[in-house]
């Protein structure tokens, strides 16, 4: 019997006999798991039951445990100790293979895709259907645009994933992880590169695996959508179990404090009273071929300015142009003189810094300490002279762990091995070191924590009190309110409107990021 | 959660953690010596450890000039046929001059083998850089192109060098100083400065990230086309002076002058424990690395358990178990 006739006849069964298991007992429960790793304790004596059709969030900071939790529940990592209970059953996974078979699914928070193969490939990568030793390839293509159809996802079965949006690649890395019919679907921060839409199609993913009868665990750091869809909140913190709440009675501040363990003062920086400003960048008639088409716009000293709109809509490619990182069109004035980047370098050599969005990939090299990595953009400044100088970039260092609050285990420690927040704070004091008078930052808080999303923001407010200028690139919202003293929306390439003040809404913004005939001349034109 | 424990001084920040591509080289070169001399005494006699490492010296020197390219996400396959195209320039230029400079022809053609040097690596580095073309078939274009060129200029033949030049010249490859050969000087002055530059310059840190990560490298202000080309460029120079070397051991440039010595170089590097991924280079582990594969093959020849046909075999399998090493070891 092939891998999808099993699938079927199950899926069959279930719907015919309509009965969704026994809503009493739970279908995954963990009792007095620990987890060790030499002297460290990452986990323990966890507690856990998930019932079906219940959707609970687990919540905590970087390294408070839970993606360990949730490798142990899926057969990636063995407990130290505990006991894990399937349908009143005792299990022990020793990989993934037998937590599949057993019914659990783990959605993984990268994407474990191959860039090269299509996307129906990639779905059935490794169980590929076959009829007389061949592979079935019409009828793996049929199977996977229904099951994409069932989560929204509209990408054809023969685009290449290298090619696709990375919204359609976790759509698709999902539906391959609900291939199998599953009792429990764990996921591990589904959300961190989404934005707006497909957040909302994720969410309607979710909710029809619960109308299922399916549980469904999730991680997430956006507390918003934890307060809109768990049942039930599980709160983690430093590797122990803080407690299992009932959905929609914590607000956000509430599961913050939970978390972190401590109040937590505001998560915004007070934003400072509006005043006259000199303008330092103004850009003007900005294309990048295919991206980007005639944005002007004026910053200002001191100004926190926001770049909202959905992923797609040409931020990043408008601020990789203008540093030179990739063919573009404008003509940019910088403190009233006229300038032309060709090269990151040129860009950083005139004040203008860019953060990247992507820490792991273009920020840091992850095998390398931090050190090297911290100096990188700043070689000339750090080393004057023919050759490197270990005590001015130790100096270097030291003040930087203490300036940004960057935790190490050392001060030899590699990058790969900081906590995301802490490589966000360390690409932030990498991009200081050069001095920048214009800061850009593209997704400041990407998949961190709520304590660290706080420092940032504080350090953002403190670097554009010193008289520096900061452009801030987000798909959430909230904290581009939170923290812009204006925003400016695009969609498609323009810009399509101007918020501050009272109108730094989210219906505002999702308004102009989504409509079509908004238009806009605004008081940031530079002409 | 991760906290700080240490904010140490700067004495612990320049602490070494040594893995084994640091000390492998060096562990597996001193294990040879070890076994070389259970097998034969005569091996580790001070001429014949000279002889190796004095043959050794070419492709040392020429692997220094590799562990740039290759540290910075680069590889170059035609070293080998522009050590002979070099050769052959060289000595055609010598013997032009040596009517009329005589002995002056020498330190002109020194001059002239560093500058065809200097411009062979800048075209490959442009070919892969500006050209954008992957290292492996831009270097392989190349290495079709030299080995052409010097069997062109020879004829076939050989191009050997002029009488007149043939004893003044002999030194800088059988000559020793304090009783050192001098080949192995030069590579030790090579090595030494290739390791400063790598090691304690920002070209060397630009050289290791560009390597690392390309993306990383151009977001953080490094010019990527700038650092590959360098290496390139330190690439030829060195190639040319292992040329200035080799020219006084067979007083001759042929078409099969460095046949092959891409291998070896690259096994060198390789073994010496620089990822040919990129990354960090191995200066060091690269010169042990060279002596390794000549040792071997020393080795083959003074011992009678395997036949010295077999020695590109057995280098071919050291380069395997150097890898599984490196594999395992993490």
């Amino acid at each position: 019997m092939s891998a999808l006739m099993r699938v079927e006849e199950r899926r069959k069964n279930r719907l015919a006999t309509g009965v969704v298991t026994n809503l009493q007992a739970p279908v995954l429960r963990a009792q007095h798991l620990s987890k060790q790793y030499g002297l460290a304790t990452v986990l323990s004596d966890i507690n856990l039951d998930v019932f079906p059709g219940e959707i609970q969030a687990i919540i905590g900071e970087n390294g408070a445990g839970k993606s360990t939790l949730m490798r142990i529940l899926s057969g990636y990592v063995e407990p130290t100790e505990g006991e894990i209970w399937t349908d009143s059953q005792q299990v022990a996974f020793a990989r993934p293979r037998e937590a599949q078979e057993a019914g659990i699914a783990l959605v993984h928070q990268e994407i474990l895709l191959a860039d090269a193969l299509t996307v129906a490939e990639n779905l059935f990568l490794g169980r590929n259907l076959g009829r007389w030793g061949l592979v079935d390839d019409r009828q793996m293509r049929r199977v996977t645009v229904e099951r994409l159809a069932e989560i929204g996802c509209a990408v054809s079965p023969n685009a290449i994933v290298g090619a696709i949006p990375l919204a359609d690649k976790q759509l698709v890395q999902i539906a391959k992880a609900l291939l199998d019919e599953h009792k429990v679907v764990i996921f591990d921060e589904p959300t961190a590169v989404l934005t707006g839409e497909e957040v909302l199609k994720l969410q309607d993913v979710i909710l029809r695996l619960k109308a299922r009868g399916i549980a469904v665990l999730y991680i997430s750091h956006r507390l918003d959508e934890v307060q809109r869809l768990a049942d039930k909140v599980t709160v983690l913190r430093d590797g122990k179990l803080i407690g299992s709440y009932p959905g929609r009675t914590l607000s956000q501040m509430d599961m913050a404090r939970l978390m972190v363990g401590r109040e937590l003062a505001a998560l915004y920086p007070e934003k400072p009273a509006a005043s006259v400003k000199e303008p330092i960048l103004a850009v003007c008639n900005a294309h990048v071929t295919g991206r980007v088409d005639r944005v002007s716009f004026t910053l200002h000293k001191g100004e926190i300015l926001g770049f909202a709109g959905m992923i797609g809509a040409g931020r990043t490619e408008l601020f990789e142009g203008l540093v030179g990182l990739r063919p573009s069109k404008m003509s940019v004035t910088l403190n009233g003189k006229a300038i032309h980047l060709r090269s990151p370098r040129a860009a950083l050599d005139v004040g203008i810094g860019y953060l990247t969005e992507d820490r792991k990939g273009k920020g840091l090299i992850l095998q390398d300490r931090v050190a090297p990595n911290l100096t990188l953009s700043a070689l000339a400044r750090v080393h004057p002279g023919l050759w490197l100088r270990r005590g001015r970039e130790a100096a270097a260092m030291r003040e930087a762990v203490v300036k940004y609050d960057i935790r190490l285990k050392s001060l030899r420690a590699r990058a790969g091995e900081l906590s995301g927040g802490n490589q966000q704070k360390l690409l932030l004091a990498k991009l200081m070191l050069t001095d920048p008078s214009v800061v850009i930052i593209d997704e400041p808080t990407r998949g961190i924590d709520i304590a660290n999303k706080a420092q940032i923001y504080a350090f953002i407010r403190g670097l554009v009190a010193e008289g520096r200028a900061c452009i801030m690139i987000s798909s959430e919202m909230q904290e581009l309110i939170g923290i812009c003293d204006r925003i400016l929306v695009m969609r498609k390439g323009r810009i399509t409107g101007e918020v501050f003040g009272d109108r730094m809404t989210e219906d505002e913004i999702a308004f102009l990021a989504t409509t079509e005939s908004a238009h806009f001349h605004g008081a940031g034109d530079p002409t | 959660m991760t906290i700080m424990t240490d904010l140490a001084p700067a004495r612990r920040f320049r602490e070494f953690n040594l893995t084994w591509s640091d000390v492998g080289p060096f562990l597996a070169l001193a294990a040879l010596l070890i076994v070389g001399f259970f097998i034969n005494p005569e091996f580790l006699s001070a001429t014949n450890l000279a002889n190796v490492i004095t043959r050794s010296a070419f492709i040392a020197i020429i692997a220094v000039g590799a562990t740039f390219v290759i540290s910075s996400g680069g590889l170059d396959l035609s070293v080998g046929s522009m050590a002979a195209f070099i050769t052959g320039v060289t000595i055609m230029f010598m013997n032009r001059l040596a009517p009329g400079a005589q002995g002056w022809a020498i330190p002109a053609g020194m001059a002239m083998a560093l500058l065809a040097g200097l411009l062979c690596g800048l075209a490959n580095g442009l070919i892969v850089t500006v050209g954008r073309i992957e290292p492996f078939i831009a270097t392989l274009g190349t290495m079709g192109i030299f080995r052409a060129l010097i069997t062109y200029l020879s004829d076939g033949g050989t191009i050997p060098i002029d009488r007149s030049l043939r004893d003044l010249y002999r030194p800088v490859y059988f000559g020793t100083v304090a009783g050192i050969p001098i080949p192995i000087l030069i590579s030790i002055v090579v090595t030494v400065a290739a390791a400063f530059l790598l090691y304690k310059t920002k070209y060397g840190r630009e050289c290791a990230a560009v390597g690392a990560s390309e993306d990383v490298a151009r977001y953080s202000g490094i010019s990527v086309v700038r650092t590959r080309t360098v290496a390139y460029v330190i690439q030829g120079v060195c190639v040319a002076i292992a040329a200035i070397c080799y020219v006084p051991r067979l007083g001759a440039a042929t078409p099969t002058t460095g046949l092959l010595w891409e291998l070896q170089v690259i096994t060198a590097v390789v073994i010496g424990g620089t990822a040919l991924r990129g990354g960090k280079g191995h200066i060091w582990g690269t010169v042990a690395g060279a002596v390794i594969l000549e040792l071997i093959a020393n080795l083959m020849v003074l011992s009678d358990f395997v036949s010295e046909y077999l020695v590109a075999a057995v280098q071919g399998a050291i380069i395997i178990i150097a890898m599984l090493v490196q594999r395992f070891s993490k």
